[in-house]
């Protein structure tokens, strides 16, 4: 099988800053990391590889430095790394983002698989995978926790929904967005990280994937972040100590109070 | 033609309309109201009720849009998409907006390509600005830390997703007025790659995204027996049952109930987290809920700066006797 797992560079902590001006992400000074839950996929793509053969592309936008996030693919198991890197790739939301994966995608060759995270731990939005499967004209199916076997031109995979999850059959060529469930991510061994070293990683920009000018970044960019705003916490915590069974006794009962007075019981 | 009115995309299962799209209704309506335009109901299914029709205009709708079809009965991403566009394009709407659930939050990115729009994922809050007339979508962003507000200038329509759970259904009005009109799929192409081979159902029948309280246990329970409390509580309260990350991993419970970053995001009235210390990870799976209680051994606990209400001591202590006094006013109750 041929599959191509867009990966995501994401600052690491959680304590990242905002720009309040601009509105972006200041991204300097926090180390950057692979989207813990592309893991998932990319362990998926490596696992259906060694099963079926073929061949398994990590695929990322962003700046030069993602190429570290590349390496580290490919230090897990990923036979080879694309890097989509450009100025006017800048300030995409997610549709600009992913109509530059989906062109580039175009440019990778066949492939029977495109599996994504479920979502960025940043930009937290879950958009961009069902995205790359509008613009490629592909079938998708998201939130998947279970890939069961491969079929006949399709692939029988579990979704997870609201009240349970359902059994689908998914017609090759898709996309797959995976949630923690359906792997254990490895951890790169030392063949893999000389090896990933040792890769090339090619850099394409926006004349080499022949995207249309007006469809990246920010430009391209239906949406606009207006505000940065702290929320508001006006939670004022009612601490009881239960230290002793007296203590405990009184804790409930004033929590049973509290409860009832805002009808939550 | 202009772009105007107001769309929420309502949702169906088994041909009855659910919840969501009745809290949709109380977002719609109040931007519909504010941009002085008529609220419609979206739907698409396969023999809805007819009561539950009538329910959408009672709670707010002025114009249910239905599509029926044999094809449309269960959510699958083409077809959908196909009729979606369709109805866009034939009626031209201003603001779309949809749950942030498996549904909405497959479609809405699926659909908003195809028809050039701006989409903004898990709004809490939704408003109009008044000197432009344009949907301002505020959602929280980097694990809840801070809220950004998002608009869409250009395009049209302009797409959103808004949490479950973060308002309250509709009310219902007797003899309120409004429309139902039926369009055909007939011409557009329902054809998909996704086959729906079977649905298996959760074993605990409540889910913890659309739920109206949970109660969640973490790692301070120790052992799956102590951690069996959480469920008895739960069920005393009518709630749905949640987890950390760690307790998800030491197997008390099962990944569909994992609340945070890694898990599933709810909002509920309601969130009792106990034994949980409230990593910056789990937080921002439930900080939007409503009313947050925590019950920790440790003063410090992280959980405790999102609490309402919190009680410093040990759960063995505090949760027995919590649902013995729940159990006490059920009896009295009856
Ligand atoms: C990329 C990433 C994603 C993650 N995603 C998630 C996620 O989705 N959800 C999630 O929950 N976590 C997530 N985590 C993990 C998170 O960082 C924490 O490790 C986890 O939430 C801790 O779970 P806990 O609170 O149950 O356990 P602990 O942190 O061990 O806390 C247990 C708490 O119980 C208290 N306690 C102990 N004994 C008692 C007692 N007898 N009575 C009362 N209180 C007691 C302790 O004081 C402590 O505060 C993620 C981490 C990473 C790196
Ligand atoms: N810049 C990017 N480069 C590569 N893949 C991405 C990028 N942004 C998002 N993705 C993929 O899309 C998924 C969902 O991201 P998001 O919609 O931003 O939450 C991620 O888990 C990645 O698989």
């Amino acid at each position: 099988m041929k599959i191509i797992v867009p990966i995501k560079q994401v600052p690491e902590t959680a304590a990242v800053k905002m720009d309040e001006k601009t509105g972006t992400m200041v991204r300097e000074g926090v180390e950057a990391i692979i989207n813990p839950l592309d893991l998932y996929g990319l362990e998926l793509a490596i696992e259906l590889r060694e099963k079926f053969g073929g061949e398994v592309t990590a695929l990322s936008m962003g700046p030069p430095k993602a190429e570290t996030a590349l390496r580290e693919a490919m230090a897990m198991g990923c036979d080879r790394g694309v890097l989509l890197s450009d100025k006017a790739f800048a300030g995409a939301d997610t549709w600009a983002t992913s109509y530059t994966l989906a062109t580039a995608i175009g440019k990778l060759g066949e492939f029977d698989l495109i599996i994504c995270g479920e979502r960025a731990t940043d930009g937290d939005t879950g958009q961009v995978g069902p995205a790359i499967a509008s613009f490629l004209g592909l079938p998708v199916a998201t939130y998947i926790s279970k890939f069961e076997e491969r079929r006949e031109g399709a692939v029988r995979v579990h979704r997870l929904v609201e009240d349970g999850y359902e059994v689908l059959d998914v017609r090759l060529p898709c996309v797959l967005t995976v949630v923690k469930e359906v792997s254990n991510p490895r951890l790169p061994t030392l063949g893999g990280k000389i090896k990933a070293r040792q890769s090339e990683i090619p850099v394409w920009t926006a004349a080499s994937i022949g995207a249309d000018p007006e469809k990246l970044g920010l430009k391209g960019s239906p949406t606009r972040v207006v505000k940065i705003h702290k929320p508001k916490v006006s939670r004022q915590c009612t601490k009881m100590a239960a230290s002793d069974e007296a203590s405990a006794d009184k804790a409930v009962e004033a929590l049973v109070e509290f409860l009832d007075k805002r009808d939550l019981i | 033609m202009n772009w105007e009115g107001v769309w929420i995309l309502a949702e169906q299962r088994g041909g009855r309309v659910q919840r969501i799209s009745h809290e949709l209704l109380t977002r719609g309506r109040e931007l519909a109201d504010k941009r002085g335009g008529k609220l419609t109901a979206l739907l698409l299914g396969r023999a809805v009720e007819q009561a539950d029709l009538d329910e959408l205009i009672a709670r707010g709708a002025d114009r249910v849009l239905l599509v029926e079809d044999e094809a449309l009965e269960n959510f699958r991403p083409e077809p959908y998409m196909q009729v979606c566009r369709r109805m866009i394009e034939k009626y031209r709407p201003e603001i779309i907006i949809a749950g942030a659930t498996s549904l909405g939050r497959t479609l809405m990115p699926f659909l908003a390509v195809q028809v050039n729009a701006g989409l903004t994922a898990d709004c809490t809050i939704l408003d109009i600005e008044p000197e432009t007339g344009n949907l301002l979508q505020t959602r929280p962003a980097i694990g809840g830390n801070i809220l950004a507000t998002i608009k869409t200038p250009e395009a049209r329509p302009q797409m959103a997703t808004v949490r479950p759970q973060s308002t309250r259904p509709a009310a219902k009005q007797a003899g309120r007025r409004g429309e139902i009109v039926r369009e055909t799929a007939a011409g557009v192409d329902l054809s998909s790659g996704v086959a729906l081979v079977r649905f298996v159902g959760n074993e605990d029948a409540v889910n913890i995204s659309d739920a109206r309280k949970v109660v969640a246990g973490g790692h301070g329970f120790r052992t799956s027996e102590k951690f069996r409390m959480v469920y008895e509580l739960a069920e005393l309260m009518q709630a749905a049952v949640g987890g950390s990350r760690d307790a998800v991993d030491r197997a008390w419970i099962t990944y569909p109930h994992q609340v945070g970053l890694s898990g599933k995001t709810v909002t509920p009235g309601l969130y009792i987290a106990i034994g949980i210390s409230g990593a910056i990870q789990h937080l921002a799976g439930m900080q939007t809920a409503e009313t947050i209680v925590a019950i920790n051994n440790d003063p410090e606990a992280m959980i405790f700066n999102v609490a309402d209400f919190g009680i410093v001591g040990d759960l063995n202590e505090i949760v027995p006797r919590l649902i013995a006094r729940l159990k006490e006013r059920r009896k009295a109750a009856r």
